[in-house]
């Protein structure tokens, strides 16, 4: 019998607000513990919180990027539970009349597109954080507080690979709008997914399990493959799925039943009294929207239009906003945006991957790039010392043209040089030679990087290639 | 003259015409404490030396804030800076709080004298001051019983002439029911009219903290002290703050008064209907039109008020946990042991009892039956106020069924005891203003109190028939006599 995985995502997403979301400390990370804190965030006795605006104002704006209705009037609830991360032994959250609802994200998988709809996005208080000792347990209360934003996903993920391309589009949409640092090892992102097996074609959905503690995108999706193949493997053999939450245990590659007895929580929510309802006003809505900046979307289809690159490429080079604006800049210096978008899938990317770099941190002025890329396509340089150069330029942040320069890389066209070179090739490797010229094709490809390596890639391969065939041709 | 004896706006007068300072007025309250106060059992924390500090650390005066030098006692749930603030709680024992209550910023800045704490139910549980960890407050009136609760501290000490004035909160009759078997005059203001910001909240959408004074103009005075909108409290309501205490001083001639025949009902105290009835005629003699009407769903007032009180104190008492302040159980294997036995120690039966009501009409299964129900019937009280003060500008109620009752002869009846606060709740309910004023005596000299209720935010038209009331009757001006052994004298 073959099943199909449904899975639902839920996204904890810090904000990032300067101040917390009911009181004014800063929100920084990695200051000393329980160094960003006052009474309304431990919690205190008689304190009471008052909302940021801002908050749900960046809320709003996330709400608006996944397409979603945003409620009228907004109200908060307190979910009630004990535990010492939470100071009040309540969250103040959203509970039945969340900030917005009904959304969707549209993700590719492959060449087909997907949405997957949102459920609906809340606003809600982080708690502290706990550090376990030997005999004791501390708390840093400096998290406590910070603005989260949950965003929930209908299970309409059928694929821990869709799982991933959610999240990353998710990531890549969050980061356009600028609300948060979308960091999952500094938990200012967090993901918890439900999955379930059910009958390929069926309607009724299987038993669920939820999966938590996975600390990076390929994490969830590896976490979500071990579940599914364990629930299949219980199907299979006539097991029963228990309904349960689950720890992923990156080190060991499984998902392990949570230690602690996981009881039927009743949270007990009821409106919080101590916030009025709030109304986004209108104008406040319409300004979000008029300031919300163009989305991965509609600016794949724009690059696919006015660069005329590939769907692919177009959204390789949307994936990241950074990387997006970084492509138009050079665009716009030099036009020949497919060649600009190869060098950055290619050279520029497995850089930054190998450097653990974004692209705004990178030392390449866009002038470098697109400078450099003018520099091949007028033969100045060949793509070989390019690729060089590349790492030269970012290295030393000099220009390509003043390194070439410097270090004399351009490209040899000089006909008596390249003569020369040539002759100590065919005169090194006769057995080359001897094998193009009885029809081995790909023998003159070893002649002409004989010939790169002596004139240090600087020589024009077409120029090698031509002179090279007339040579041995002649010679027949 | 005894200082400690007279109203607030007595002591302005003397101490700007320099017959007295700061320090006579201090030392006559600390003669008067050490003289009374072991009868009363009136004050959960004071310290003589500090109150004597900061009245002599006071700005030179008069000519300060407008309440330069006044003493004033604090009830014990509103947090004052590095000063045990405990509810009258065996939990919050040792809880100095890092800060000052707004209303407590607001009356240091006016240059009041803070003495100390005033006892109180604990965490406001209560209508008798009888459950507070510090043991029972005694009525000045009659020492064999209770003063009211839950600010019974604060109604005791003004009543026996041991604070000037005091701060008490109403949840749901806390200051009004208090103030009304002590003989002296109790408000509580509209729900919003005065933040919220560091009073120990026990059921934050009923709340609200306000004056206990001797006479009405005092009760004027300290509201428009301590009212105002505060960005530290989102439920405090951005209206203007009238000069109340001008506003007091005009006749009621016409003002068109409700009487709800709900308030008048099987099983109250006669003498109490009688007083009641005599302060009506009283009324409309100084030119009020009175008028019965109805306000329908009273009686379900006690029931919603026991479950949207018990639901929000439930949740608001669940910090109480032994992780950052107050009490930490001792002998602790884990986590749950700690939440379980610091909470077992440290709250008293009352406070258990209501957090199991409030946690039980939350819970899952029951939520719409309890505590989505009382809220709709909340509602409905609501608009029997709306509907009422479109017609009339205040209504007037007994604020008790009863006078004072002896020492222990509720509190092991919860039931009983819930229905002292019959006539009070609806107002916190509707978030409405109430006062309570001294409307006469049973014949053993126990304290009735008069119940003004009006439109939210119209304290002044409260106020003004208050003090039309007071000073045209004389019962504002009896003093209990305790403290020989005597129980009462006129």
């Amino acid at each position: 019998m073959s099943y199909e995985i449904v899975i639902g995502l839920e996204v904890h997403l810090q904000l990032n607000t300067k101040s917390k979301v009911f009181c004014g400390c800063s929100t920084d990370f990695g200051a000393g513990p329980n160094t960003q804190t006052c009474p309304v965030c431990l919690g205190f006795p008689g304190s009471l919180p008052v909302l940021n605006r801002r908050a749900l104002e960046l809320g709003a704006k996330v709400a608006i990027a996944l397409s979603c209705q945003i409620a009228k009037s907004i109200r908060f609830d307190r979910k009630n539970y004990f535990y010492p991360d939470l100071p009040k032994d309540y969250q103040i959250s959203q509970f039945d009349q969340p900030l917005a609802q009904h959304g969707k994200l549209s993700i590719i998988n492959g060449e087909a597109g997907k949405d997957i709809r949102i459920r609906r996005v809340h606003l809600e208080e982080d708690t502290g954080k706990l550090f376990h000792q030997k005999d004791s347990s501390l708390i840093d209360f400096n998290r406590c507080g910070i603005p989260l934003l949950e965003i929930v996903s209908e299970p309409d993920i059928n694929s821990p690979e869709e799982a991933y391309l959610y999240l990353t589009a998710l990531k890549s949409i969050l980061e356009y709008i600028d609300v948060s640092d979308c960091n999952m090892e500094e938990g200012s992102l967090r993901c918890d997914a439900n999955i379930s097996l059910r009958k390929k074609g069926g309607r009724e959905l299987g038993t669920k399990t939820e999966i938590k503690n996975m600390n990076s995108f390929k994490g969830v999706r590896l976490a979500l493959e071990y579940e599914a193949r364990r629930q299949a493997d219980l199907l299979v053999s006539g097991q029963r799925i228990v309904q349960e939450t689950l720890l992923y245990n990156a080190e060991k590659g499984i998902t392990e039943p949570m230690r602690s007895k996981e009881e039927a929580h009743d949270y007990r929510y009821f409106p919080e009294p101590d916030l009025v309802p709030f109304n986004l006003e209108k104008g406040l809505l319409d300004a979000i929207e008029k300031d919300m900046p163009e989305l991965p979307e509609p600016k794949k289809n724009r690059f696919i239009k006015d660069y005329q690159l590939s769907a692919y490429d177009a959204a390789m080079m949307v994936s990241d906003k950074g990387m997006a604006d970084y492509f138009e800049r050079c665009a716009a210096l030099y036009n020949n945006p497919k060649t600009i978008a190869n060098w950055l899938m290619g050279d520029v990317s497995a850089y930054m991957k190998n450097n653990n770099l974004r692209i705004m941190d990178l030392n390449l002025k866009a002038e470098h790039l697109s400078g450099m890329i003018k520099m091949i396509d007028s033969g100045v340089i060949t793509g070989k010392v390019a690729k060089e150069l590349l790492i030269e330029v970012i290295q030393t942040g000099k220009g390509p043209e003043e390194l070439v320069r410097e270090k004399g890389l351009e490209q040899i066209s000089d006909h008596g040089l390249l003569d020369l070179a040539i002759n100590q090739a065919i005169a090194e490797n006769p057995k080359s030679a001897e094998d193009f010229k009885n029809g081995k094709e790909n023998a003159i490809m070893f002649l002409v990087g004989k010939v790169m390596q002596k004139t240090k890639g600087r020589a024009n391969p077409g120029i090698v290639n031509d002179k090279l065939r007339a040579k041995l041709k002649g010679a027949k | 003259m005894e200082l400690n004896t007279l109203t607030c706006h007595n002591l302005i007068d003397l101490l700007y015409k320099k017959t007295i300072s700061p320090i006579d007025i201090c030392n006559s309250i600390i003669d008067r404490i050490e003289k009374t106060e072991k009868r009363l059992n009136a004050l959960a924390h004071f310290d003589k030396e500090k109150a004597l500090e900061r009245c002599k650390s006071l700005k030179k005066g008069p000519g300060q804030g407008s309440l330069w030098g006044i003493p004033i006692f604090i009830k014990d749930n509103i947090c004052v800076k590095n000063e045990m603030t405990t509810c009258s709680s065996n939990i919050l024992q040792g809880f100095n709080p890092p800060y000052n209550a707004t209303v407590i910023e607001k009356l240091i800045s006016l240059d009041a004298v803070l003495m100390g704490k005033t006892n109180m139910d604990e965490f406001a549980f209560g209508s008798s001051t009888e459950t507070s960890c510090y043991g029972p407050t005694r009525n000045p009136w009659d020492l064999d019983r209770i003063p009211g609760g839950s600010s019974g501290g604060s109604a005791a000490a003004v009543a026996a002439d041991e604070a000037i004035f005091a701060l008490g909160s109403d949840t749901g009759g806390s200051i009004r029911q208090p103030a009304s078997l002590c003989g002296v005059v109790g408000l509580k203001p509209t729900y919003g009219r005065v933040s919220r910001y560091g009073l120990i909240a026990f059921a934050s959408s009923l709340d609200q903290i306000g004056p206990i004074t001797k006479d009405v103009e005092d009760a004027a005075i300290l509201l428009k002290a301590i009212a105002g909108h505060d960005e530290m409290d989102s439920t405090s309501a951005d209206v203007p703050v009238s000069d109340y205490v001008s506003g007091i001083k005009k006749g009621i001639k016409g003002l068109k008064i409700g009487i709800p025949k709900e308030y008048f009902i099987e099983g109250m105290d006669q003498e109490v209907k009688d007083s009641i009835k005599s302060a009506i005629k009283k009324l409309e003699s100084l030119g009020a039109v009175c008028e019965d009407m109805s306000l329908a769903h009273t009686e379900y007032a006690v029931s919603v008020y026991y479950l949207v009180a018990t639901a929000e104190a439930s949740s608001n008492l669940a910090r109480f946990d032994g992780v950052q302040y107050g009490m930490r159980a001792e002998g602790i294997k884990s986590i749950i042991d700690m939440y379980k036995k610091t909470r077992r120690e440290g709250f008293g039966d009352e406070a258990k009892r209501r957090i199991i009501l409030g946690t039980f009409a939350l819970s899952s299964g029951y939520y719409d039956a309890y505590y989505l129900k009382a809220l709709k019937v909340r509602t409905l009280i609501k608009r029997d106020f709306d509907e009422a003060f479109k017609k009339f500008d205040v209504i007037v109620t007994p604020t008790s069924p009863t006078p004072a009752f002896k020492i222990g002869e509720k509190i092991s009846d919860p039931l009983t005891m819930y229905l002292s606060d019959i006539f009070t709740i609806s107002a916190n309910l509707a978030g409405i203003p109430g006062i309570s004023i001294p409307c006469g005596f049973t014949k053993n000299h126990l304290p009735i109190g008069l119940q003004i209720l009006g439109k939210p935010f119209d304290e002044e038209t409260v106020l003004r028939v208050a003090y039309n009331y007071e000073q045209n009757t004389e019962w504002h001006k009896q003093k209990p006599n305790f403290t020989n052994g005597a129980m009462h004298h006129l």
